[in-house]
């Protein structure tokens, strides 16, 4: 038997019988694309995430009013108690080692007028370091300044999404003046836009001076947050240790567990937010792993429903001549070719489906080469044991018992 | 040369066990024409399985060309299905989904034939076998029973074997075509000498060959010449 042959003999086996070579292959390929299209997602999902928790910020500690989380009793709404002060952020600053900058910020919620359209945003009133802190970029204008901060000027900085709720003749905003909370303020910039959503949408945000919005607003000396950058990433939990040790001594508080503020590290945010996404990469694994194993299971079933047919097929092939090597040889080939082709195909149409979802801006997906390799490896291993292995047993009976096969 | 020393063969399927060959002996010489009669079940069909090197004796020796056939190794027993046998079988067992030329062609890939010659190798055996070339590219199982049986015959004789096993060629065959067959396996016989083996139940049939073995339940009842062999006279394909 010639390779010619060998190939002949495949390709004819496989065309003769194109339901169950489609079938075959369809389990493979839905086994192998499901994989590598949910891995990319999860995959695509993970670095979103982490992508979105590093435009917050640059090395972020952020100090928040309130009790650290304990057991019992009952729980203040972080950022509603009044414990935080500039007289603790300013001893940060000063006594606090490898800080990058250091933003006050005083929130609040209020409805904004405009032209005789309003809106209901959020302010906060804050630091020129804000910018830098917190990796927000001004479009248009410019962000206010210490003097503004120093003379309480009643100068605000607005969201893309604000802009478009109040101005919807999509007139310049800069210059034009807004009233928040019977305050007239005056616009002197618009921020670029964050692209972010759900709780923290920094785009639908209003930015003034933090003692214009205590003065005109809150109408009290507290903070609402403080956000502290440090310089590098590694420093993030030496400043967030100093932090803590410099406040709890600001508050003359002995016992840690009773601090009436808590601090939160960005670092620590990524690596929870990255666990749970791990979390759930490992969740679509298992449904693609799921599907891996019923397209295993499907390749196997046609595989072994055919052996009878295929056992007196080997028998009549024996009768006419053939050796065990022959047979075994082209039952091999055969196997490889189906579950390559069904392979190829899978890793392709994987491929295809991830850089569908990544077009059409659901999420950037990676195909990671691991899950590709381990989905084919899994359907070929699976295909040639299938296909291989009973045709190898057949191929040891003598031709009339694997012609009487049942 | 076909001899065959007390063959018996018991079949085991579970607890039951069942003898289809009691110990069988006689000899072919190499261009005899034989046939081989019996009611049915009296085990024809177990014996050429043995003679074909299709399957082996639980006794008894087997010599053909004067080597032990009963102690060759599975390959040793291919290479002669291969080189020496061409077999028809009572259920036929063409290749499904597979065309007919291809079929006939199946065992000269094994016998590492030529390509370029296989094709014409087939079409000749496809016509001593007496079926119309319209049908050459039909797939097998678009064939009907006589058809089926014609290409059968075809891929037995495609490899020029020494020897031709027909179990029951002729069953599925109407008068005539019957007699192109038979004439066919007296002229393979006659001409290229031969050594041809058939099966049958029909007398009619079994006055075609030189020899008539009747087996019944497994024994050899009779074995004698036949003297009043049946002669094809003249035959156009
Ligand atoms: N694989 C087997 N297992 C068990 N018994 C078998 C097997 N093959 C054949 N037999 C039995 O052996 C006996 C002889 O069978 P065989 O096929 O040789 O008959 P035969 O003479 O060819 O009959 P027919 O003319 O009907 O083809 C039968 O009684 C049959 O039941
Ligand atoms: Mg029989």
């Amino acid at each position: 038997m010639t390779t010619n042959d060998i190939l002949h003999e495949t390709y004819s086996a496989l065309s003769a019988n194109k339901v169950r070579t489609g079938l075959t292959m369809l389990g493979i390929i839905i086994g192998i694309s499901s994989v590598i299209a949910m891995v990319s997602i999860g995959n695509g999902a993970q670095s979103s995430i982490a992508a979105s928790i590093q435009s917050i910020g640059s090395n972020l500690v952020i100090v928040t009013p309130g009790a650290q989380r304990s057991f019992g009793g009952p729980q203040q709404a972080r950022g509603s108690a009044q414990t935080l002060t500039v007289a603790d952020g300013q001893a940060i600053q000063s006594q606090v080692a490898n800080i990058g900058s250091i933003a006050f910020d005083v929130t609040s919620r209020e409805q904004v007028v405009a032209k005789g359209t309003n809106t209901n945003t959020s302010i906060t009133g804050t630091t020129p370091s804000y910018t830098t802190v917190r990796n927000v970029e001004v479009d248009d204008g410019n962000f206010f300044t210490e003097e503004d901060v120093a003379s309480s000027n009643k100068v605000a900085v607005v969201g893309p999404t604000v802009v478009t709720d109040l101005f919807l003749d999509g007139s310049e905003p800069v210059g034009q003046q807004i009233r928040i909370n019977n305050g007239i303020y005056t616009i002197i910039g618009v921020t670029k836009s964050k692209g972010g959503s759900g709780f923290s949408n920094a785009d639908d945000a209003i930015y003034m001076p933090y003692t214009t919005a205590q003065h005109y607003l809150t109408g009290n000396q507290y903070l609402s947050e403080i956000d502290v950058s440090a310089a590098t990433a590694d420093d993030t939990t030496q400043v967030q240790n100093d932090v803590t040790t410099l406040l709890l001594a600001q508050h003359h508080i002995s016992d840690p567990t009773k601090a009436d503020f808590s601090t939160l590290n960005q670092s620590d945010i990524i690596a929870t937010a990255s666990s749970v996404t791990g979390t759930f990469t490992i969740l679509l694994a298992a449904v693609a792993g799921i599907s891996l194993l019923v397209g295993g299971i499907g390749i196997m079933n046609m595989m072994l429903t055919t052996v009878t047919e295929r056992t007196r097929e080997i028998g009549l092939r024996k009768a006419i001549g053939a050796k065990k090597s022959d047979i075994n040889t082209q039952f091999l080939i055969e196997s490889i070719m189906l579950t390559f082709t069904g392979g190829v195909i899978g890793v392709i149409l994987g491929w295809v489906i991830s850089l569908v979802v990544s077009k059409l801006g659901i999420i950037q997906t990676s195909v990671s080469v691991s899950s590709v390799l381990l989905a084919f490896g899994v359907s070929a291993f699976i295909g040639v044991v299938f296909g291989y292995y009973p045709a190898r047993r057949a191929s040891n009976l003598n031709p009339i018992e694997a012609l009487r096969y049942e | 040369m076909i001899e065959v020393t007390d063959i018996t063969k018991t079949y085991q399927s579970g607890d039951t066990s069942f003898q289809a060959l009691k110990g069988v002996s006689f000899s072919i010489n190499d261009g005899e024409f034989v046939a081989i009669m019996g009611p049915s079940g009296s085990g024809k069909s177990t014996l050429m399985h043995i003679l074909g090197c299709l399957d082996t004796p639980t006794s008894g020796t087997y010599f053909l060309d004067g080597k032990d056939v009963s102690t060759m190794s599975d390959d040793a027993l291919a290479d002669i299905r291969r080189d020496k046998i061409g077999f028809v079988f009572q259920s036929f067992n063409l290749l499904p989904r597979t065309t007919v030329l291809r079929n006939v062609t199946l065992p000269l890939i094994y016998a590492n034939e030529l390509p370029e010659k296989r094709e014409a190798d087939a079409r000749a055996a496809l016509q001593s076998a007496g079926l119309d070339e319209r049908y050459y590219t039909h797939k097998s199982n678009q064939l009907s029973g006589g058809q089926i049986q014609r290409v059968a015959i075809a891929r037995a004789l495609v490899n020029n074997p020494t020897m031709i096993l027909a179990d029951e060629p002729t069953g599925n065959l109407d008068t005539r075509t019957g007699e192109i067959v038979l004439g066919t396996f007296q002229q393979l016989n006659e001409t290229l000498g031969r050594t041809v083996v058939l099966i049958t139940h029909e007398p009619e049939v079994a006055e075609h060959a030189d020899r008539i073995i009747v087996i019944r339940d497994g024994v050899i009842v009779s074995d004698a010449k036949n003297y009043k062999k049946r002669k094809v006279e003249h035959h156009d394909y």
